[in-house]
C-alpha cells in the first residue's frame, strides 16, 4: 500500500461546500481527507451524496465555502483564478464519465490536448501522447476518430490525455459509468497498472464493486466522509 | 520546457482547428456577411466606374461657363443688367470672354422678301436675340460668313446673323448675294450664319442682331443675361464673385449660376445610382454580423463540454474568450475576403459586359478588414459567454 511517511498530495481540512439558494444546501460538510503520493483511492457513495461536488473541489473547478485544501503542499484556498488554472494544468489530470473527447480530432490529436495550457510545445505534447497511447494499448488507433472507438477505448484515450502533462493526481469521476462490464474491466485494469507504476489516483464511483479495485476506499453519505 | 500557461499562438491554432472542424457551418456563418460586403464593394466600385463613364461623356466645354442674370422676381418686373456688366466681369481673374444676350419681344413674322405673298404659306415667327460681339466668343460660336464687328455696332447697322436652323427655315443657303431678312417691316442684312455653339443652343434657331441695332429697331433697353467663359475649374469661384463685381452696392440683385462641376455631377450620379444598393449592402452586412453572433453563440452552447474540458486542462477564462474571439474574427475575415472577391468579380463582369473600363478603388482592399472587425464585434458576446461558463457546470454530464 502506501509507504509510511509518503508526502501528501491532497490535504482537506474541514472542507464544506454550501450552495446558495433558498434554503441553502450543505452538499459537503466538514470533510477531512488526506491522499498520499502513490495511493489509489476510491470514494464511494449513493447518488446525490456529494461525490461530484467533492471531485470538483479537489479538481479546483469549484471552491469550498469552508475549510482548507492543500494540493501538493500549496494552499489553494487563497489562490486566484490564474494560479488555480496553472495548478490544474500542471498538477491534475481529469477523467470524465462522458470522456469529453473532441469528435473532429483524431485519437492522437485528442490525447495531445493534455499539456496545451501548460505551454508544452505541440511536438512535445504529440511525443508524450504517442508514448501514452502506446501505454494504454491504442497506438494502432492514433489516426482514428473517437466515434469509431468502443467506450473502453475512448476512456483509455481520455486517460492518456490526462497523463500527458505528468500530473501529481489523476481525478476520475465515474470513469466506468458509461461502460459495459468488459470495457469497465479494461479501464480498471489500466488504473491498477498505473497505480503499480506510482500514479496517484482518486476515483469516484457509486459502484462498490468498482471501488473494491482501489487500494483504499472512503464512503461519502450526505456530504460526510467515513472510512 | 513548460511555461505554466498557454503559448502565444495556442489560441490561434486552436481557433483554426475549431473553425476548420466544421466547414459547412463556416460557410453558413459567413455567407450573410460575405454577401453584404460583396454588394457594398460591387456598388462602390461600379458607381466609381459608371460615373467615370459619365464624366467622359460629359461636355467639358459646358463646365467652364457661368451665366449671370437679374434675380428672378426682378427679372419678371423687367430688370436688366447694368450697361457695364460685361466690362466689369471681364476684370475678374479667371474670366476668359464674356458677352450679353437678350431675347427681344418680337411678334412679327420673318421673311426674305419685302412684300407679303398671300399665296405662300404663312411666314414663321423666329426668335430675335440681341447679342454683344463678346457673346459669340463666350459660346464659341462657329460662324460661316462674317460676324458683325465694332463698326456695325457703333453705327447700329441693320445687320444680322442667322442661326443655321433659322436660315434653313427661311430657305437661305448661301451668303454670296448678301441676303436680307425682313422682321415685320425691318430689313436686316445677313452677314453670317451661326452653324454651331457650345452653349445657348437657342442661338441656332434665332435671328441675332447687335444690341445697338436692337435698341434702334426693337426697343432693346438693356441685356437680360451675361454669358461668361471662364478658365477651367474657375466656374464656381466666378459665379460667387460675379454679383459683387457687377453691382457692388446690391449684389443680391443678380443671380449667377455655374453648371454642376465634374465632381458634383459625379457625386450626384453616384448617389442616384447607388444609395439604395449601399443601404441594401449595409443592411445585409448588419444581418450578416448578427448571423455570425448567433451561430457563434450556438457554437458556444454546443461546445459546453469542450469548454469544460479546456478549463479542466488548465485554460483560464481569458484563454477561452480569446479562442472564441479569434474563431469569430477568422470567420469574419474569411467572409470579408470572400465578399470582397465576389464584389470585385461582379463589378469586373458588369464593366466588361458594358464595355466600361473597370475602375478599381484600392481603398476597397480594406474591405476584408471590415469583415475582421465585424467578426470581432459579433464574437464579443459569445466569447464572453464561453469565458463566463462555470467549469463545474460545463462538465456536468450532458
Ligand atoms: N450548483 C448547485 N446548486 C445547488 N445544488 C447543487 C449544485 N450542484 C450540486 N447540487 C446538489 O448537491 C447534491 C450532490 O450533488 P453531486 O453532483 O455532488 O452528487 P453525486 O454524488 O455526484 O451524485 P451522482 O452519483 O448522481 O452523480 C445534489 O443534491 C445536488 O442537487
Ligand atoms: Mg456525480
Amino acid at each position: 500500500m502506501t509507504a509510511a511517511g509518503a508526502p501528501a498530495v491532497v490535504e482537506l481540512e474541514g472542507v464544506g461546500r454550501t450552495f446558495g439558494g433558498n434554503p441553502p444546501v450543505d452538499v459537503l460538510r466538514d470533510v477531512d481527507l488526506t491522499v498520499t503520493e502513490g495511493e489509489f483511492l476510491a470514494i464511494v457513495g449513493p447518488s446525490g451524496s456529494g461525490k461530484s461536488t467533492l471531485l470538483n473541489v479537489l479538481g479546483l473547478l469549484d471552491s469550498p465555502t469552508a475549510g482548507h485544501y492543500r494540493l501538493a503542499g500549496i494552499d489553494t484556498t487563497t489562490a486566484g483564478e490564474r494560479r488555480r488554472a496553472g495548478l490544474r494544468a500542471a498538477r491534475l489530470g481529469f477523467v470524465f464519465q462522458a470522456f469529453q473527447l473532441l469528435p473532429h480530432l483524431t485519437v492522437l490529436e485528442n490525447a495531445s490536448l493534455g499539456g496545451l495550457y501548460l505551454g508544452l510545445s505541440g511536438r512535445e505534447r504529440a511525443l508524450r501522447a504517442e508514448r501514452l497511447l502506446d501505454r494504454v494499448g491504442l497506438a494502432h488507433r492514433r489516426r482514428a476518430r473517437p466515434a469509431t472507438l468502443s467506450g473502453g477505448e475512448r476512456q483509455r484515450v481520455a486517460i492518456a490525455r490526462a497523463l500527458v502533462a505528468g500530473p501529481s493526481l489523476l481525478l476520475a469521476d465515474e470513469p466506468t459509468g458509461n461502460l459495459d462490464t468488459a470495457s469497465a474491466a479494461s479501464v480498471l485494469e489500466l488504473f491498477e497498472e498505473l497505480h503499480a507504476e506510482g500514479t496517484t489516483i482518486l476515483m469516484i464511483t457509486h459502484d462498490p464493486g468498482v471501488a473494491a479495485r482501489a487500494s483504499r476506499g472512503v464512503r461519502i453519505v450526505d456530504g460526510r466522509l467515513s472510512a | 520546457m513548460s511555461r505554466g500557461r498557454a503559448r502565444p499562438w495556442t489560441h490561434v491554432v486552436e481557433a483554426m482547428a475549431g473553425v476548420s472542424a466544421r466547414p459547412g457551418r463556416l460557410v453558413l456563418t459567413m455567407v450573410g456577411e460575405a454577401l453584404g460586403l460583396a454588394a457594398l464593394v460591387a456598388t462602390v466600385s461600379l458607381a466609381g466606374t459608371a460615373s467615370g463613364q459619365v464624366a467622359d461623356h460629359f461636355d467639358r466645354a459646358a463646365a467652364d461657363r457661368v451665366t449671370v442674370q437679374p434675380e428672378e422676381s426682378r427679372a419678371e418686373r423687367g430688370a436688366v443688367l447694368p450697361a457695364d456688366a460685361e466690362e466689369r466681369i471681364r476684370s475678374l481673374e479667371g474670366v476668359e470672354t464674356a458677352g450679353t444676350l437678350t431675347r427681344l419681344e418680337v411678334d412679327d413674322p420673318a421673311r426674305t422678301v419685302p412684300v407679303v405673298d398671300p399665296q405662300a404659306p404663312p411666314d414663321p415667327t423666329l426668335p430675335v436675340l440681341a447679342a454683344s460681339p463678346g457673346l459669340l466668343d463666350a459660346v464659341d460660336a462657329e460662324i460661316s460668313g462674317r460676324r458683325y464687328d465694332a463698326g456695325h455696332v457703333a453705327r447700329a447697322d441693320p445687320v444680322a446673323l442667322l442661326g443655321a436652323a433659322a436660315a434653313r427655315r427661311l430657305g437661305i443657303t448661301d451668303l454670296a448675294h448678301g441676303p436680307a431678312v425682313f422682321v415685320g417691316d425691318r430689313a436686316l442684312t445677313v452677314v453670317g450664319i451661326i452653324d454651331a455653339v457650345d452653349a445657348r443652343g437657342e442661338l441656332v434657331d434665332s435671328i441675332v442682331v447687335p444690341e445697338s441695332t436692337a435698341a434702334r429697331l426693337f426697343g432693346w433697353q438693356g441685356a437680360q443675361s451675361l454669358q461668361v467663359e471662364v478658365a477651367p475649374g474657375a466656374a464656381e469661384t466666378i459665379a460667387r464673385q460675379a454679383p459683387l463685381a457687377i453691382t457692388p452696392t446690391d449684389p443680391g440683385a443678380l443671380l449667377a449660376s455655374a453648371p454642376p462641376t465634374d465632381t458634383t455631377l459625379r457625386e450626384r450620379v453616384q448617389g442616384d445610382v447607388s444609395s439604395l444598393l449601399v443601404l441594401l449592402g449595409i443592411v445585409t452586412l448588419v444581418a450578416g454580423g448578427v448571423g455570425i453572433a448567433n451561430i457563434m453563440l450556438l457554437s458556444v452552447m454546443e461546445r459546453v463540454g469542450e469548454i469544460g474540458l479546456r478549463r479542466a486542462l488548465g485554460a483560464t477564462r481569458g484563454d477561452l474568450m480569446t479562442q472564441f474571439l479569434v474563431e469569430s474574427a477568422t470567420v469574419g475575415l474569411l467572409g470579408g475576403v470572400v465578399g470582397t472577391s465576389l464584389g470585385f468579380g461582379t463589378s469586373m463582369l458588369v464593366a466588361l459586359a458594358r464595355d466600361w473600363a473597370p475602375v478599381l478603388d484600392a481603398r476597397l482592399l480594406a474591405a476584408p478588414l471590415a469583415g475582421l472587425v465585424i467578426g470581432v464585434l459579433a464574437g464579443a458576446f459569445p466569447a464572453w459567454r464561453a469565458g463566463s461558463l462555470e467549469p463545474a457546470e460545463a462538465l456536468r454530464t450532458l
